[in-house]
């Protein structure tokens, strides 16, 4: 008896929160997909016609918020690599016994909502503001110059948002490296550079990627910063999805989301298996 | 988000390079003023949030600096609908930290200590729950909740916060299970104790930590979803949808003061969290 209860163990652990994931995170999916092919409206209600032709008319009527989404979160990524590298590196070998304060000022962002944080961006961006303002003022900067509804300040507010995803996972693994293996390199001649080319970034590289998938993705995805920081030029797929749903226009809506995870599926799966798979799944799953 | 890494031992500092010491001094340098000029960036927003919370600001539009006051922190609670979105969005926290933390510990335990069938598939719906998109776990939960029928308000919040919080809960605590030394829990038996009595007084102590840790990150991914929250969230209004709503016609000043007082006390909790994670060794 005792043996058996032993076995069933782990099963028991796993049940309560694996039904909770199924019903409310995997079962959905399943009712979207079926909302996605329907056909009606608010008044009259859905009916299921299996009508693929709602994926056609998303993409032919949305292409462009789509593929402005896509840039949008490759250039965050790249921003949130340029920046969050160095960054890391510094914690990781200069920051002493002082590492976990610096990480900590780093997470102090996420102690403070999404949306006041972007609000403050608004706040800080908007065209008579305290940074613009002055600067106007002085002669630095024409008097019609802005920040706000474009490219720029929608990216920057992204990279904003999700460098601390990028930050920590590069840490970690530059955490990891055993410094006698960096003393290796220089023993065996290399140079500063060398050195960090050849033995420290290979050894990043993990933290790189698992960063890459914890920025691209969520910044693919979102709509606030396009909301609040651009203009009717910068509109994301995360916007068109959002409005749809406002607009009780279901089945276009969950098309829309079909297609924006497909993409994300479809990226994540390219990109594993152009690295290795074991690696990407490996470090994200941490 | 990483607490274990934070917590580890450091192994060594700085990779010693034999070569020109003086550039290197320089190069530190020039590396550390600009780790805190990308630290003062993080920060900028939450010091303007602070800052004009204690602006002597008139109307509604709280934009430009009007001198110093404290009033909007004794009139904190005059706005109705602010009020009843921060009251919300603090009960739908505790209630999302505590389901979250139950659940999420029982799937660390189980999959830090057992081997399984059933293992892999736990570990890939949880990495799948990790890394979706917000806005597609908000469309999908819409899409079921309009076709079921079921009425959208605070149920639908806590069910929908407990869903992509408990992976958060599961992984911390999992990585705190595979750390501990199972010859404390077998001399706990051989001396005489019963499963349930091992569990108390000998595993849950020892992943005290990581469940705490756990249950405090629930606590503020609930209070900040946005996302998610927009689509299931019916009549009701938790503070961040709140604010959201009323970005267009400005912010009043108890905006801020609601953000910096949960910022203080999150952050407090962070502290303690990881101090006392740190004393207990």
């Amino acid at each position: 008896m005792r043996r058996v209860r032993a076995a069933l163990a782990p099963y028991l652990l796993v049940l309560p929160g694996g039904l909770w994931l199924t019903v409310f995170f995997a079962v959905p999916l399943l009712a979207m997909l079926s909302l996605s092919t329907q056909e009606g409206n608010l008044v009259e209600g859905f009916r299921q016609t299996f009508r693929l032709q709602n994926y056609v008319d998303a993409v032919t009527l949305h292409w462009e918020p789509l593929v402005r989404s896509l840039l949008y979160g490759l250039a965050t990524t790249a921003a949130a690599i340029v920046i969050g590298f160095p960054l890391a590196y510094w914690i990781a070998f200069k920051g002493g016994r002082r590492k976990s304060s610096y990480l900590f000022l780093i997470l102090l962002p996420f102690f403070v909502s999404f949306v006041i944080r972007t609000i403050s961006w608004k706040f800080l961006l908007t065209d008579e503001g305290v940074l613009l303002g002055p600067l106007k003022d002085a002669g630095v900067l024409p008097q019609g110059f802005h920040v706000l509804a474009t490219d720029f300040a929608v990216i920057a507010g992204l990279t904003y948002n999700f460098l601390p995803f990028m930050v920590l996972p590069i840490y970690v693994a530059l955490e990891r490296i055993d410094p006698r293996v960096i003393e290796a390199a220089y023993d065996l001649y290399a140079s500063r550079t060398q050195a960090f080319l050849r033995v420290v970034f290979p050894l990043a590289l993990p933290g790189v990627f698992a960063g890459v998938l914890m920025t691209g993705v969520p910044a693919a995805s979102d709509f606030v910063n396009a909301s609040v920081l651009g203009g009717v030029d910068n509109t994301m797929i995360g916007n068109v999805i959002y409005n749809q749903f406002r607009a009780s226009e279901y089945p276009m809506g969950a098309s829309l989301s079909f297609i924006l995870m497909a993409l994300m599926l479809l990226g994540i799966f390219s990109y594993a298996r152009a690295l290795g798979t074991e690696d990407v799944l490996e470090v994200a799953a941490r | 988000m990483t607490a274990p890494a934070i917590d580890r031992p450091a192994p060594a500092s700085a990779p010693v390079s034999p070569a020109r010491p003086g550039r290197r001094r320089l190069g530190d340098r020039l590396l550390t003023a600009y780790g805190w000029i990308v630290i003062a960036w993080l920060l900028l927003p939450i010091a303007v949030m602070v800052l004009f919370g204690f602006n002597d600001t008139r109307s509604r539009t709280n934009f430009t600096w009007e001198g110093f006051t404290l009033q909007w922190y004794g009139r904190l609670f005059e706005i109705p609908g602010l009020s009843a979105g921060f009251v919300n969005s603090l009960v739908i926290a505790v209630l999302t930290a505590v389901i979250a933390t139950a659940l999420g510990m029982m799937i660390g335990l189980a999959l830090g200590r057992y081997r399984f069938r059933g293992q892999g598939l736990t570990n890939l719906i949880m990495f799948a729950a990790i890394s979706c998109p917000e806005i597609i776990m908000g469309t999908s939960l819409l899409s079921m909740f309009l076709m079921t029928g079921i009425p959208l308000g605070r149920v639908t919040l806590v069910i929908a916060h407990v869903m992509f919080s408990v992976s958060f809960v599961a992984v911390t605590v999992r990585a705190r299970v595979l750390t501990l030394d199972r010859s404390l829990e077998e001399a706990a038996q051989d001396l005489g104790a019963s499963r349930w009595e091992t569990f108390r007084l000998v595993t849950f102590p020892s992943i005290l930590p990581a469940v705490t840790a756990g249950a405090l990150l629930a606590f503020a991914l609930s209070v900040d979803d946005f996302i998610i929250s927009t689509f299931v969230n019916g009549p009701v209004e938790t503070f961040p949808l709140w604010v959201w709503s009323a970005s267009r016609l400005g912010i009043p000043p108890q905006v801020n003061v609601m953000g910096t007082l949960i910022f203080a006390v999150g952050a407090a909790l962070a502290v303690v969290n990881a101090v006392g994670a740190r004393r207990r060794g």
